[in-house]
């Protein structure tokens, strides 16, 4: 008699079960609003990112109290290897914030933009008459990466590499341009015991942007866009060619020691401390670069020099690399009249501001003009402003997935537990 | 009492609430991951059906056989070494240390109550090579070797993940197994060491034979527990260098949560469940002969 009422009761738990596994489906895609827009100026994003919350926050005190009386900021961070998967949920669960980091992969802000919970900054910056203050270059930008003007440009990046000058005095280095001359520049520093290139092998993108690059050079800035569009495969002996390149400065030992263990704070310290004589990235880098306490090297020492030319080939280095960052969306549903205000003193405003405590080049316009700007960081302005033509990077047409492969194998590329045809078969089978 | 338990209202009663909160948290999650399988799409993009589609794709999916692979040599290799030290460390305090064990056997256990992650950072240093050399590089140096990139291959890293894991677990293992050990009636023992049995004998026909019970628990539980290794694995490696050392449940993780594809990563672990259950039903079945009578 107890065993039949336990069975009994176990089948309706699991009828129970049943029923809703049917209802799953229906699941998702939430409302994140009622149309009236959010009353607080919530924001998540990623940890690492220290300068967005605190210009924002200096805006909250000054050109914007006003907005900020009527929606306070209020700021959640988490770590940047996580937002993505906080970010699906909190879609699913429509519990996005006001602004938020939009993903570490395009694919990912295009996916919610698709669901509505990306602000269309096109109409709504138009509508509140700022959208001059936008650089047109960065509104370009993200057209061209997220097929729409989907995010806003807190930050604007050039790539390129970064060299010690005093090491290239010292042995006899001209800057080199084209990747013949920048193997050979490496072979010097190597044979003096120096660590040619600082690179991230945890991260693995620092080493996927060189690949990248040699392909804009050798191919042309259309290259990645034809694997996009299925004219290209990434197993096409010109692209395998780009990998193999870089797989060949792994082999000779160009990063240095244990690069797969190498994190982004210990490759920057390497560069900064000397040890390495050229180091790719963004401009984001200014920052650590201005910091005395951290750059034993000092600002003056260091010179930017666009990726290398490849011979023959159909790109130019006055292509530069361009990004802006992992970018910052607000959420369609959460825009009303106090969030849009918010927006509105946020574009007149924030290019100033950040240029002012951060030494940041954002694609905001820089209304106020601010003094006392670093050397290089002004360098880096006019190299921005003299460039024409832009190229992204390796992953950024590629799909998460295809991201996470070519980022995760990009160390045993350079270390040679994978070939360079093994590498780019596996980047190409997430693509298919 | 046999009244009140024959009487369906208060067994409704009694058993009702728990079996309400444990079809909450255990069965809803569980059934609503089985029906998962058959969609594809994420809570972003909105979910569609797709059939046993999931599952084909399972079978051809070479990352799947990767990760697949790696679980089994993980388990294999773990399972092996914890339950072995284990049952070592077990005979250890019972026969060698006897009343002397406690110190020992707190020692050896303490690396269990450390947090994973902390583990883990403290086997990346032991093991590290850049930006300097760790303690066991440091060692090769001595012997006049060349650094090892541990973390650079999947073969290499693959060992420190098993040092670390056992490590880290023989100590669990050898309380577990103690107390098995401990059950055995030393009048058994006594008559055999009169009837002149001792040392590989005594173990193979009296200790083993009397600790099986508790050694198939060992093994089932371990073997369980190494399929479903995640935490120690992501704080070490991440599952690289590349996937080399990716097991099904950080493919799982990935597919589900990084790529937004939930159908698929519930059928992942729809297989790592299946898994579990064979290698558990074989076990016990292996089990049930008496080794008494080899």
């Amino acid at each position: 008699m107890r065993s039949s009422s336990m069975t009994r009761s176990g089948a309706v738990a699991a009828a129970l079960g049943l029923g809703l596994v049917t209802t799953a489906a229906c699941g998702g895609g939430g409302d994140d609003g009622d149309g009236a827009g959010a009353s607080d100026l919530s924001m998540l994003i990623h940890v690492e990112n220290n300068e967005i919350p605190g210009t924002l926050t200096t805006l909250s005190e000054n050109q914007c109290a006003t907005e900020n009386e009527a929606a306070p900021l209020s700021v959640e961070t988490v770590p940047q290897t996580n937002l993505d998967q906080q970010l699906q949920l909190l879609a699913g669960q429509g519990g996005l914030p006001t602004l938020y980091a939009a993903g570490n992969a395009p694919d990912l802000t295009k996916t919610l933009a698709d669901s509505g919970h990306v602000l269309d900054f096109q109409e709504a910056l138009t509508e509140l008459d700022v959208i001059e203050h936008i650089e047109p270059a960065a509104i370009s930008t993200i057209e061209g990466l997220y097929g729409g003007f989907n995010v806003l440009p807190f930050e604007y990046n050039i790539e390129g590499i970064w060299y010690n000058e005093a090491l290239f005095d010292q042995h006899g280095v001209d800057v080199p341009q084209t990747w013949d001359e920048l193997v050979a520049a490496a072979q010097t520093f190597a044979d003096a015991g120096i660590t040619p290139f600082s690179a991230s092998g945890d991260q693995g993108w620092p080493i996927t942007r060189l690949i990248g690059n040699y392909l804009f050079r050798s191919l042309g800035p259309d290259a990645l866009q034809r694997v996009a569009d299925g004219e290209a495969s990434l197993t096409d002996p010109e692209y395998v060619e780009a990998a193999q390149a870089v797989a060949d400065l792994g082999a000779a030992g160009f990063f240095g020691q244990g690069v797969g263990s190498i994190d982004m704070d210990t490759s920057t310290n390497e560069f900064l401390n000397g040890n390495a004589a050229m180091y790719y990235m963004g401009s984001w880098a200014l920052s650590d670069f201005n910091d005395d306490e951290r750059n034993d090297i000092g600002v003056e020492n260091i010179g930017f020099m666009p990726f290398p030319d490849v011979q023959g080939g159909a790109g130019d280095r006055t292509q530069l690399a361009a990004n802006v960052g992992l970018p910052v969306t607000m959420n369609a549903q959460a825009y009303g009249d106090a969030t849009g205000a918010w927006l509105a003193c946020i574009t007149e405003n924030y290019g100033s501001a950040a240029l002012d405590e951060y030494n940041r080049v954002s694609g905001f316009a820089v209304n106020d003009p601010v003094d006392d700007v670093p050397q290089l960081t002004q360098e880096v302005q006019e190299q921005v402003s003299s460039t024409d033509q832009t190229v992204l990077w390796f992953e950024a047409l590629f799909s998460t997935e295809a991201t996470n492969t070519s980022q995760r194998n990009a160390a045993p590329l350079v270390t040679g537990s994978i070939s360079a045809e093994e590498f780019m078969s596996m980047v190409q089978a997430d693509l298919d | 009492m046999e009244q009140v338990l024959g009487d369906r209202k208060s067994v409704a009663i009694l058993v009702g609430p728990a079996l309400i909160v444990y079809s909450l948290v255990m069965l809803v999650p569980v059934f609503w991951s089985l029906g998962y399988t058959l969609f594809e799409g994420n809570a972003v993009t909105g979910f569609r059906y797709v059939g046993f589609a999931n599952f084909a794709d399972l079978i051809g999916d070479s990352k799947v056989h990767d990760a697949l692979w790696f679980t089994i040599r993980y388990a294999l290799v773990i399972t092996v070494g914890q339950v072995l030290l284990g049952y070592g460390l077990a005979l250890l305090y019972v026969f060698v240390l006897r009343r002397y064990s406690s110190l020992v056997r707190t020692l050896v256990f303490f690396p269990i109550v450390l947090p994973t992650v902390a583990v883990a950072l403290l086997f990346q240093q032991l093991f590290a090579v850049a930006p300097q050399n760790g303690v066991v590089n440091s060692l090769i140096n001595v012997f006049g070797a060349d650094s090892i990139d541990w973390f650079g291959d999947g073969g290499t890293a693959f060992i420190v993940i098993a040092i670390m894991d056992i490590w880290r677990s023989m100590g669990f293992y050898g309380v577990l197994l103690y107390a098995g050990l401990v059950e055995i009636p030393e009048d058994v023992l006594e008559s055999a060491r009169i009837d002149g049995s001792g040392g590989w004998r005594m173990l193979r026909h009296i200790v083993l034979p009397l600790s099986l019970p508790v050694l198939v628990s060992a093994i089932i539980f371990s073997i369980n527990g190494t399929l479903k290794v995640f935490d120690s694995i992501l704080a070490l490696t991440n599952g690289g260098p590349g996937t080399s050392t990716s097991p099904l449940t950080i493919y799982m993780f990935q597919t589900s949560f990084t790529y937004g594809e939930y159908g698929y990563g519930s059928s992942v672990a729809l297989l790592l469940t299946i898994i579990c259950l064979m290698v558990t039903v074989v076990i016990f079945r292996a089990s049930r002969r008496d080794l008494t009578k080899g």
